[in-house]
């Protein structure tokens, strides 16, 4: 039978003198399951996609879309593809409901058959309530649900996603997850590109690419396989354990090292027997490998150097394991409302010194309105906000010269070179002459910016960008660090180093308050805030969290497992359940 | 596999149906016309900056002088003198500042706190009788050359007229009265500025919004991404270029209504022509500015350099070339050439006749033809760029 | 205090390399602007040239001759002469615009005139260009008025003649001996170009922070709105200010302008004071705009009218005094004065301050709105 997509030795260059996005890709894509497409930026997935779906024309080699070449106009492929691009191509001038309708009438979906799908997707995206509010105005996750929406809008034959679950919460993309399997089980070939390791292991098949070059395919359990026996899970008291994870990373046997609830999870890059190495306090057990473990295994792991360099410490103050008693961050009733609609609802907790403290909460929840009043972007209604014991409200200059900010698409100064966005932040931040060159080149010296000391912002790899951000935020030492969803988008491994990092910067004296859709980082918090409609549902530990809804039938459950629960248990109604504000 | 190619091959015969295919035109015309709409910085080009134009154009930019600022010199204090003085104070045109020595009134020349300044001299009525030197003296400032001449020609004006009324010796009479020149403006009898820079203004308000609007919308697809996902749906080039073309020239069409109307009740502006000449006139225009912003549009990789091109290669011409403001016969042949080459200067001298005249096919004739031949060229270079696959490398 | 001067200057640092070190905003600075220069110093011009007369003569009398050999004398104005035999095909050749103005001298002339007696030319002029016609229309009835006094002196006692060669007028003029039109021109033009960099550069600073998502990483830093507003000021203010300079040297070296060094002086001041104001300008644009797009077509919007009434191509005082307040509140209308002036007429420098004056308190208020206007936004 032959596979609903085929790619026959593909190759793209861009460019004479640049690597080539993909490199002799030979591959077969089948009807009726979703096939994974996984691996770092910069792999070349988005390319792969693009070309699938007819946009780029291969510089070698075939592709066949059911039979047919896709850059070919008179193929006329495209009337039985749909095709989701990373920025979902809305309209932001337009509602949702004339979006809708605008891909309705370009797919050629008339009558009953628009008014079933409309409704069928309002229905699944929870979108219903806010057919008359204009793209632009909604929240990113809820952007892209409507992105998806509109890709979904005729019954394709082949569906190709790119990244649709970034930055959606979990609450979310597990529905998303199960509408786009019901559809491949509807005989549709579905590829879904996907920074989340654990979506790819529910995929029927992956495709893992690496600089352009595929390193595997075939069903992901294939692939774990091969890790048997590598992995282990090491039990570490509550307060040793971010430590730990750390500490272990730079050895040498140790290719991948996580949080997982109690537990450390290691992955070894050969079999071992011997479990008793990791130290008295140290419980290990082998247990079955993750699909992640396999990828990390595949991409060998996270580079020593660069844990040994992440490590640096780079906080403000002392060295203390424990963290203070002082209190660095407060909200007290804390409560923004934009006309009649109340964003935050009397919201209180405070962070302490060197705590790591995580925002949680599903999109529109009133996390993000939340994080920008503590960070003084947004002036609460009601409430105070204090940072370093300022009230942002009566002297925010003061306030915000302890605060380091880390925004989500890492805002540099594209036409700047690397130095000269430090020299601008640090400067402004009130450094100055000598002390200003000292920080500016220890910066570059500790994140390693080194060869591109001179290159403007824009050209920098993603994962350089990042580093570069995080090395203007903490410039000056903040006592606080606010991180807006900081690892989106970046590889598996850049995200282990991003960690290594904040845990440098914590054991500094540094707190940190973050907020994330990867719930797997969210157990490196110490504390986390869960926010859902406005108020505070859950204020407490990782641990603490997952003892909420622990049940017999789920003895050991995941942050996102607790996450999921905690919001299905406080849905009021029905009708309430689908009120998302989206003023972020 | 049969199956599937069967139902697949339905499908996209349903698609390829001409119903199907104007679905999709029309929905992307509804898209870019509730993009218009709501974007504020369209409607502020496509309605406010042409009103205020037209506002300008009637009552602020005028080559009609008045209120010109003077300085009179009286050296002699005798009754001619002071009749002389008097025609000058009489004068509409005039705004007098008398003095009895002319190094009090010489430095206001300085800054153009006067424009000018008449010497009556002391020995006025003497000289006069005596046959000697010529009596009376103007000292006109340069520095706004076009003026400067307007000036000089208003006082000499004044000064005639005040000489003829004396009707002293005989010659004066013979003089005055030797050849009469009598003038007819035709088209614009009381010759004034306004009527001539309304219809030319049209041009401009076309260029707005045929050119500089046009010219963000494929740019701004690219910036926004939404291109990427309107190339992976059936979409062809054609269905792009029209869902372009089209509203922007419907667009366009309302305003040169919306001009027209305005102008000939509100403004005073006569409308001699037909309505329809009109239309295929701005038709005709509207194809080139439409052409040529599209154009920028395709080919500029971002809004930036959109309107930069939008700036330069529609706007700036539309004003300085086109022969609304200034002169184009008047011009040195190389900058003379270029007029040639745009299609402004074709649209205002159509529509001067068009209003003011009437439907004069020698003139409005050739200017259709050349203005539709270039933007004819224009809209098949875009049309053949406009893109169907991301391989530009955007 | 020094903390925050320090800051500020960082922040100007920042504008200025983002400004200079884009290829584009670079190209932006020089290109548009002396393209402008260029075309539009040659092409503005209110003279009226090269026009195409048509002559309908019924008599070939001696007199009729002479006034015709003066039209065809005046090349300048009248290059081309065409001559018609009737009075319907002069009336087509200005309906179709192949003549924009005809005379007519009938078939007596020449007899009348050598007997004294009174004759009449008939002149019909195109008025679909209002300007060229009313300037034409003057120049035919002095180019008449020249013949008869020359006739007249022919024709009868010198005594007489000399008597009506009495009533014509000695006109000194004073600033622009050559009544060169480019030298109006491009003296207002370092005002205007001036005017549009500066405001290029202020309204699309902000927006273009907006849009790219750098202006929250702002918002949090220690800079307070002011600050902020300050910082983005001093760079376009630097920038208008050189780009004056630039512009003043081009007048002086490809159009010869005249200029003495106080007058250089004076000029660079004035120029300092315009650019001040019009940063406020383009900041108030800039806070409103969401997108660059908004940002460069609300400035584009200021612009139009700005031009069209600051004397540039029409002077202010034809403006009705309803509508007059808005051009002594346009900023651009003093630089073009005091530009003209300083070039051409070698002031003091009490009557430039004189002049110059209002532009402070218009800089003062438009930034004060740019900055409550701001704040604001902000929130």
């Amino acid at each position: 039978m032959h596979a609903a997509i085929e790619l026959r030795n593909v190759t793209k260059r861009f460019g004479q003198d640049i690597p080539p996005a993909l490199v002799d890709i030979t591959a077969d894509i089948q009807v009726g399951r979703v096939t994974g497409l996984v691996g770092p930026d910069g792999s070349g997935k988005t390319t792969l996609l693009r070309l699938m779906a007819g946009l780029l024309k291969p510089t070698e080699g075939e592709i066949r879309i059911l039979g047919k070449n896709p850059s070919n106009p008179a193929s006329e492929v495209k009337g039985v593809l749909s095709y989701m691009p990373q920025r979902f191509g809305l309209y932001e001038d337009l509602t949702v409901m004339e979006n809708l309708h605008l891909y309705a009438d370009l797919r050629g979906i008339l009558g009953r058959h628009r008014r079933e799908a409309i409704d069928r997707l309002l229905a699944f995206t929870n979108l219903g309530p806010f057919t008359n509010r204009l793209a632009g105005k909604l929240s990113g996750g809820m952007k892209q649900k409507l992105g998806l929406a509109c890709a979904l809008i005729q019954r394709p034959k082949v569906l190709l996603l790119d990244e649709p679950s970034v930055g959606v919460d979990p609450l979310s993309r597990r529905e998303l997850w199960q509408m786009v399997h019901e559809l491949a089980e509807e005989q549709i070939a579905v590829v879904w590109s996907t920074a989340y390791l654990d979506e790819a292991e529910r995929c029927t098949q992956v495709l893992v690419l690496n600089e352009g070059h595929l390193l595997y395919q075939g069903p992901p359990s294939q692939l774990t396989e091969r890790i048997k026996g590598h992995t282990f899970l090491v039990s570490v008291p509550e307060s040793r354990r971010r430590r730990f994870a750390i500490e272990t990373l730079q050895k040498q046997e140790v290719l991948d090292s996580v949080i997982q609830g109690k537990r450390i999870r290691l992955v070894m890059n050969s079999s071992f027997g011997d479990a008793t190495q990791f130290g008295e306090e140290a419980e290990a057990e082998p247990v079955a490998p993750r699909f992640e473990d396999a990828v990390m295994f595949l991409l060998g792991g996270i580079p020593k150097e660069r844990v040994q360099n992440a490590r640096e410490v780079l906080g403000n103050g002392s060295l203390e394991e424990e963290t203070g008693n002082e209190v660095v961050v407060e909200s007290m009733e804390l409560t923004k409302q934009f006309g009649s609609f109340t964003a935050v609802d009397r919201v209180s907790f405070k962070v302490r010194r060197g705590e790591v403290f995580g925002l949680l909460g599903p999109n529109g929840a009133g996390k993000s309105t939340t994080f920008k009043m503590l960070c003084g972007l947004l002036r609460p209604s009601f409430g105070e906000a204090k940072v370093a014991g300022v009230d942002l409200l009566k002297a925010p200059a003061t306030a915000r010269e302890r605060i380091g900010y880390m925004a989500q698409k890492f805002s540099l100064y594209g036409d700047l070179s690397v130095r000269q966005n430090l020299e601008f932040f640090g400067g402004v931040y009130g450094l100055s002459g000598k002390n200003l060159d000292e920080t500016v080149n220890r910066m570059i010296h500790t994140f390693q910016l080194g060869p591109f000391r001179d290159t403007n912002a824009s050209a920098l790899p993603l994962g350089f960008k990042q580093r570069l951000s995080m090395a203007c935020a903490i410039m000056h030492r903040p006592a606080i660090l606010f991180l807006d969803e900081p690892t989106s988008g970046v590889d598996p491994i850049t995200r282990r180093e991003f960690w290594v990092r904040i845990n440098s910067l914590v054991q500094g004296g540094t707190s940190v308050v973050v907020t994330t859709h990867f719930l797997d980082e969210a157990e490196y918090c110490d504390r986390i805030a869960l926010i859902y409609e406005g108020r505070l549902i859950a204020l407490s530990t990782p641990d603490e969290i997952k003892n909420m809804v622990r049940t017999t039938d789920l003895p050991d459950p995941t942050l996102e497992d607790a996450f999921i629960g905690l919001i299905r248990h406080n849905v009021k109604s029905s009708v309430d359940a689908k009120h998302e504000y989206a003023g972020g | 596999m049969q199956d599937m190619k069967n139902s697949i091959d339905s499908t996209l015969r349903l698609q390829r149906h001409g119903h199907n295919r104007f679905i999709r035109i029309w929905g992307l015309l509804k898209k870019e016309v509730l993009q218009v709409l709501r974007d504020p910085s369209s409607i502020l080009i496509a309605f406010i900056l042409p009103l205020i134009l037209l506002f300008l154009f009637s009552y602020g930019v005028s080559l009609d002088l008045r209120e010109i600022k003077i300085g009179v010199v009286l050296e002699q204090d005798s009754s001619k003198a002071r009749d002389l003085l008097s025609a000058f104070q009489g004068s509409t045109y005039f705004k007098l500042r008398v003095a009895r020595d002319r190094r009090q009134l010489q430095p206001l020349l300085v800054g153009g706190r006067l424009q000018a300044i008449v010497v009556i001299p002391a020995e006025f009525t003497r000289r006069k009788y005596r046959g000697d030197d010529n009596p009376v003296q103007i000292i006109v400032r340069g520095t706004d050359a076009n003026t400067g001449e307007l000036i000089q020609h208003y006082i000499e004006a004044t000064w005639r007229r005040w000489l003829s009324q004396q009707g002293t010796a005989q010659s004066n009479a013979a003089a005055a009265n030797l050849i009469d020149v009598r003038s007819r403006v035709w088209f614009n009898e009381e010759v004034e500025s306004r009527a001539a820079l309304i219809p030319g203004s049209l041009a401009v308000i076309m260029t707005l919004i045929g050119t500089m609007l046009t010219s963000l919308v494929v740019a701004r697809e690219w910036e926004r991404g939404t291109m990427e996902a309107l190339l992976s749906t059936p979409v062809t080039r054609g269905d792009l270029f029209l869902c372009k073309f089209v509203p922007y020239f419907l667009l366009g069409i309302m305003a040169m209504i919306l001009v027209t109307v305005i102008s000939t009740w509100g403004l005073d502006v006569p409308l001699r022509g037909s309505f329809w000449a009109l239309l295929m006139v701005t038709s005709a225009f509207l194809a080139y500015a439409l052409g040529l912003g599209l154009l920028i549009s395709v080919v500029a990789g971002n809004q930036f350099v959109a309107t930069q091109g939008a700036l330069i290669a529609g706007f700036l011409p539309a004003f300085i070339l086109s022969g609304l403001v200034f002169e184009i016969n008047s011009m040195p042949w190389p900058i003379r050439f270029l007029t040639y080459l745009f299609a402004p200067r074709y649209f205002v001298s159509s529509l001067r006749t068009l209003f003011l005249a009437g439907d004069v096919w020698q003139i409005i004739a050739p200017n259709v033809i050349v203005m539709t031949l270039l933007g004819a060229v224009f809209l098949i270079i875009t049309a053949r760029k406009m893109p169907i696959t991301l391989e530009t490398g955007k | 205090m020094k903390l925050m001067l320090y800051r500020i200057a960082r922040l100007t640092k920042k504008e200025l390399l983002a400004v200079l070190k884009d290829r584009r905003s670079r190209f932006l600075l020089i290109g548009p602007p002396l393209l402008q220069l260029l075309i539009f110093s040659f092409a503005a011009t209110l003279e009226v040239r090269n026009v195409t007369l048509g002559v309908y003569m019924e008599d070939h009398g001696r007199a009729a001759r002479d006034l015709l050999a003066r039209f065809q004398g005046a090349q300048r104005t009248f290059r081309t002469i065409r001559y018609y035999r009737d009075l319907k095909t002069v009336r087509q050749a200005i309906d179709n615009q192949e003549i924009l103005a005809a005379i007519h001298i009938g078939p007596d002339f020449s007899k009348h005139i050598e007997l004294g007696v009174p004759e009449r030319v008939q002149v019909i002029l195109d008025g679909r260009n209002a300007n060229a016609a009313s300037v034409v229309q003057g120049y035919i009835n002095r180019i008449v008025e020249d013949y008869v006094k020359e006739t007249l002196s022919r024709l009868h006692e010198p005594g007489i003649a000399k008597a009506t060669s009495l009533d014509s007028i000695v006109t000194r003029k004073w600033f622009n001996p050559n009544a060169d039109p480019q030298w109006s021109t491009v003296s207002a033009l370092v005002g205007v170009l001036c005017n549009l960099v500066v405001l290029l550069i202020t309204a699309l600073s902000i927006a273009r922070e907006r849009e790219l998502g750098t202006f929250e990483q702002l918002l949090v830093s220690p800079l307070r709105p002011a600050e902020i507003l300050i910082g983005k000021s001093v760079p376009a203010i630097l920038l208008g200010f050189i780009e004056g300079i630039f512009m003043t040297c081009m007048a002086v070296v490809i159009f010869d302008l005249p200029l003495t060094l106080k007058g250089f002086v004076l000029l660079l001041g004035t120029i300092f004071a315009f650019v001040f104001s019009v940063v406020g300008v383009g900041l108030f644009v800039s806070s409103i705009a969401k997108t660059q797009q908004q940002g460069f077509l609300g400035a584009f919007t200021y612009q139009v009218p700005a031009t069209l009434l600051c004397g540039f191509a029409t002077p202010v005082e034809n403006v009705p005094d309803w509508l007059r307040w808005l051009a002594y509140v346009n900023p651009l209308q003093y630089m073009v004065t005091l530009s003209r002036t300083i070039f051409l007429e070698n002031p003091s420098t009490r009557v430039v301050l004189s002049m110059a004056w209002p532009l402070v308190p218009i800089g003062l208020v438009t930034l004060a709105a740019a900055t409550a206007l701001f704040r604001r936004r902000m929130q």
